[in-house]
């Protein structure tokens, strides 16, 4: 499976990866090892159940959070704090509300120290590639939550980050404004080339936006299947009645079922 | 202009109109409630004659207003100056908050207003026993909004600045403060009309001058008419300043919710 893409540069290796959280009442195991690598340029979805521990394998490719146990990579350093790296994208868009739209995008540029003139222009174009042209000075209560999400993901990009992570970044818009995020989404990853790692609990959004679905079980979590996706780029949202897209999402919902109904 | 905006425009729309015919109002029940009771003078004075005093008096009024609001400003300035830094290391380090605030909030039950006899013995008559009394009010408030703006930023707002490879410095400069303004803004208000009060209890316990002074000077001489006039300087000393900040806190912060009604339409 996925001969492909392993042809391809690795660009996050996850090698025995577990964490196990201590708390007061002991330790609390939220993530089993894990062996998986992701490569240049690739969209990996990790779909699974709330609390399998997806964020926090999300963190530790961020580097806020230290394994257990195992060793990450990223471009082959391996990764014990944060790395500037990755762009992150959360739930909620997390602007600064005394920021501009615009100053918000500009952060990471701003906290890097990083040339600004250059990067104005950059800040300029991806918002514009966004659709949030002439919105760089409004704040952000004053845009809309998909406004804002958007701009979010103008902030995870804004310093040309190898790697784009997002955890669950749709989960708090409505289903119409989110179908229309993930075809928006799918183009900006091909026309940036990002290596981008997607967490989502939706099945449908997995299959459509990922070259690659790792399935995770429930906590504490592991990877229970890889799927490839087969389906032709760009993908519209016709695809979603495509008999492929059908068939796999019916195999990694019963795939859930199956774990569900065993445990 | 935009229709929207057309009301606010009108004189009677104004937001002080409404508190001020409220206040006329009670000025009238007062007056009504001397004449209906008949109530001596000499428990009640009638508001004629503390308008008459206000405008009669009103340069001696001014030059004792005067020292009360300077200690008022300086405990208010010493609240925010030590205030603030204590909340953030509050905030910023568990192991402060366990010695510290603990002992804070016990302070607090002690009531301060006995300790400000001590500050007179300690520093005599004058300036400094009027300051730390009003700091003494005024400090608590501070703490507790600071300390409960700097917590309660989001942990994936941190996450992300973190990611972002940013110190602490600018993590406490581009997130931390500007989210804690506004709760310090209102802290900020809580202390100082408190300082006010700090201010007037220690001219009642060792001064020479200023209107807590002037209010035990009076009252002992069953100048009522005066006493009742000090009291309104004294709540105009206090209606001032917390408009002053206000004033203040709208230029700080114009992004909050609290302020974005004018923001929306100037936008």
């Amino acid at each position: 499976m996925a001969q492909a893409t392993e042809t391809r540069r690795p660009v996050i290796e996850i090698k025995g990866v577990s964490k196990t959280y201590r708390t007061r009442d002991g330790e609390v195991p939220s993530l089993r090892p894990l062996d998986f690598t992701i490569s240049d340029g690739e969209f990996v979805v990790v779909v699974g159940p709330s609390g399998c521990g997806k964020t926090t394998l999300l963190k530790m490719i961020a580097g806020l959070l230290p394994p257990s146990e195992g060793e990450i990579r990223v471009e082959g350093k391996a990764i014990t704090k944060p790395h500037g790296g990755v762009g992150i994208v959360f739930q909620t868009a997390m602007l600064l509300p005394w920021r501009s739209v615009f100053r918000n995008v500009m952060m990471p540029v701003e906290v890097k120290g990083l040339p600004r003139k250059d990067y104005e222009k950059r800040a300029t174009a991806l918002l514009k590639m966004v659709g949030l042209e002439g919105f760089e000075n409004k704040y952000p209560w004053q845009l809309s939550g998909g406004m804002q999400q958007r701009a979010s993901i103008c902030r995870a990009l804004v310093h040309d980050p190898k790697i784009v992570l997002m955890d669950e970044p749709f989960g708090a818009l409505d289903a119409m404004t989110r179908e229309r995020m993930n075809v928006e989404l799918q183009r900006i990853q091909r026309e940036t080339k990002k290596t981008v790692l997607l967490i989502t609990h939706s099945i449908p959004e997995a299959v459509f936006l990922a070259d690659r679905v790792l399935v995770m079980s429930e906590r504490p979590g592991t990877i229970a299947a890889v799927y490839d996706v087969p389906l032709k780029r760009p993908r519209s949202l016709d695809v979603l009645a495509d008999p492929v897209f059908v068939e796999l999402t019916q195999k990694i919902r019963k795939h859930f079922n199956a774990t569900t109904t065993g445990a | 202009m935009s229709p929207l905006s057309q009301p606010s425009q009108h004189w009677f729309q104004a937001a002080w109109l409404r508190p001020l015919i409220f206040l006329v109002l009670l000025v009238a029940a007062w007056d009504a409630a001397i004449r209906v009771f008949h109530i001596p003078p000499y428990q009640v004075p009638a508001p004629k004659d503390v308008i008459i005093t206000l405008w009669q008096e009103w340069p001696m009024l001014l030059q004792e207003a005067w020292p009360t609001t300077v200690a008022t400003l300086w405990g208010f300035f010493l609240s925010a100056a030590f205030g603030i830094p204590v909340a953030m290391l509050i905030a910023g380090s568990r192991t402060v908050e366990s010695y510290v605030y603990p002992l804070l909030v016990f302070s607090q039950s002690i009531p301060k207003i006995a300790i400000a006899p001590l500050f007179v013995v300690w520093f005599g008559f004058g300036m400094l026993p009027k300051v730390l009394s009003a700091f003494l009010l005024g400090f608590f408030p501070v703490v507790v909004s600071a300390v409960q703006g700097f917590k309660s930023v989001e942990p994936d707002m941190l996450d992300l600045a973190r990611a972002m490879e940013a110190n602490r410095l600018q993590i406490f400069r581009m997130v931390s403060l500007p989210h804690a303004l506004p709760a310090i803004f209102s802290g900020l208000k809580v202390s100082i009309t408190l300082a006010v009060v700090g201010a007037v209890v220690g001219e009642f316990v060792g001064s020479n001058s200023g209107i807590g002074y002037l209010l035990q000077r009076s009252i002992g001489n069953f100048e009522l008419p005066t006493m009742f006039a000090a009291l309104v300087v004294l709540a105009l000393i206090g209606v001032i300043l917390f408009w002053l900040l206000d004033v203040i806190e709208r230029l700080a912060i114009p992004w909050h919710a609290s302020q974005r009604q004018d923001f929306i339409i100037a936008a």
